[in-house]
């Protein structure tokens, strides 16, 4: 093991460090928003929302989590138990994975893989079965129906995120995320790929399902979906999953469109941090301003205007780029 | 990257049997995804990111994701589990399974003799090669690719289409599902 200098060790270890940092943040970012959500929605509904426990409802989370833990973690008998117990991993697992390819500041970030965006769009497309083996496994109507709507949404909208995104790809020439952030210096993509920018927004609410795209699982009409017959933590697993997934698009969002850490007078991880909050708050601003469309609504307007539009984009971006080139 | 080869190479052998062997069609297809991705690890220890992402993407990512919707449709009770139970009795693949193995032994010889195996140096090929050669030496395939798909999308949409208004289709199936009574199961 001649390789294994301490040089090279402490590059592991400072590494593994980073990578656990940021694992760390991401989850608790992912669970303070369950609480923040419900601030900000009440102070846009006009009404209090949870301000008891703590200081203006700090603690909430807290009582939350204590609540969550110690209720009772119930397997119906009629369930498949393996597909149950395994459908919140996957859920919560694949997309925290996804933060290994967010380059967060010039010398943050837990992986630089050249295959970067793709990486994503992997653990996006692993990030179905979660819904979809939930579903079957629970044995309820509901849940099956729940499921159906997510993976059918989930997959029509994933075929234009991978084509909105093709844009910046072909202006950069790589599918590296630091590439990308640094092909960003003079110009944020949002300008020239803004028709990319609204797909990908509107693909990237889609895909985590959230309002107004939240149809698998309309409480309403459905009784929650596919995780009706979850409860306690494996609950609890798709619950954060979700505000993972949120933090997860936002950071995307910045990292492709906004520039990533770019920014004057203020140090990158602020630039990184207050851009990726910017699309966090949007997400739930949406959930509180908009209405839920009709199921057929939602993927006609996926095949019928988003995917020709992204292709359009693409077309575009390609002709610009050949002719500069 | 020749140990990750080895094991993935494993993993993937082993899964593809358990698809086989498993009763229950839900969980074989669990299974089955397992061995894609293990495929897919096979390709990236080879020096393939861009074809180990692809394979998770359109393999296990959109494909297999149709097969385990249609199996959730189908609904398959454990009536079927017995089914597929009695298929893999001994006497059924046993036959096959001997001529399968002495294909094997002479792939498995043929290999330990031909001399020129390959080594695992984990070179590295992008997106941009593969790219450039698809639509360099490899533009007929390419070509040829885009025009079943075209076909196939045509086929589909046909099929799809739907030209009476959707309240008059409902009122027409009703009126054939009444005389027609049980006829529906045997054309499914």
């Amino acid at each position: 093991m001649s390789w294994m200098s301490t040089d090279v060790l402490l590059a592991i270890a400072v590494g593994v460090l980073k990578a656990i940092v940021i694992l760390l943040a991401a989850v608790l970012s992912g669970a303070f928003l369950t609480v923040v959500e419900r601030r900000l929605l009440g102070l846009w509904q006009d009404r209090y929302g949870p301000n008891r426990v703590g200081i203006f409802g700090s603690a909430q989370l807290i009582a939350d989590m204590i609540k969550i833990f110690f209720k009772e973690d119930w397997i119906p008998p009629f369930a498949d138990r393996k597909l149950f117990v395994l459908a919140p991993a996957i859920a919560f697992a694949s997309l925290l994975l996804s933060f290994l390819i967010i380059p967060i500041t010039p010398t943050w970030g837990v992986a630089d893989l050249n295959i970067g965006i793709l990486f994503f769009f992997a653990m996006a497309g692993i990030n179905v079965y979660a819904v979809l083996f939930g579903g079957y496994a629970s044995a309820n109507k509901y849940a099956l129906i729940g499921a159906m709507r997510a993976s059918a949404q989930t997959l029509s909208y994933e075929v234009f995120m991978g084509l909105s995104l093709m844009g910046i790809v072909a202006m950069t020439g790589s599918f590296n995320m630091r590439d990308i952030v640094n092909g960003q210096e003079g110009l944020w993509f949002i300008v020239p790929q803004f028709f990319g920018f609204l797909t990908f927004l509107i693909a990237g609410v889609a895909v985590t399902h959230r309002a107004p795209f939240d149809q698998p699982e309309a409480e309403q009409e459905i009784a929650d979906g596919y995780h009706v017959e979850y409860s306690s933590m494996k609950f609890g697993m798709f619950f954060i999953g979700e505000y993972v997934g949120i933090v997860l698009v936002s950071a995307l969002l910045t990292t492709l469109f906004l520039g990533g850490w770019h920014g004057p007078l203020l140090p990158p991880i602020v630039w990184f941090l207050l851009k990726t909050a910017f699309f966090i708050m949007l997400f739930i601003l949406a959930r509180a301003a908009l209405p839920r469309p009709r199921y057929d609504r939602v993927m006609q307007f996926g095949w019928k205007f988003c995917l020709p539009l992204t292709l359009i984009n693409l077309l575009v971006t390609g002709v610009v780029v050949l002719l500069t080139a | 990257m020749e140990i990750a080869f080895y094991l993935a190479g494993l993993v993937a052998i082993v899964a593809t049997f358990r698809v086989i062997t498993h009763t229950n069609a839900v969980h074989a297809l669990l299974y089955l995804i397992i061995s894609l991705m293990a495929v897919a690890v096979v390709f990236y220890s080879l020096g393939a990111p861009f074809a180990a992402a692809l394979e998770v993407i359109v393999y296990a990512g959109a494909i297999m994701v149709l097969f385990v919707f249609v199996v959730m449709m189908l609904n398959l009770g454990n009536q079927t589990a017995h089914q597929e139970r009695s298929w893999l009795a001994p006497r059924i693949w046993v036959g096959p399974s001997i001529m399968a193995a002495l294909l094997l032994g002479v792939l498995v010889f043929s290999f330990w003799h031909g001399g020129s195996i390959g080594t695992i140096s984990g070179e590295e090929l992008g997106a941009k090669e593969v790219g450039t050669r698809m639509f360099g030496p490899y533009i007929l395939a390419v070509e040829l690719a885009a025009m079943l798909l075209l076909a196939a999308l045509i086929t589909a949409s046909h099929i799809g289409r739907n030209d009476e208004p959707q309240l008059e289709r409902d009122m027409n199936e009703r009126e054939q599902r009444v005389p027609a009574g049980n006829d529906e199961g045997g054309r499914a």
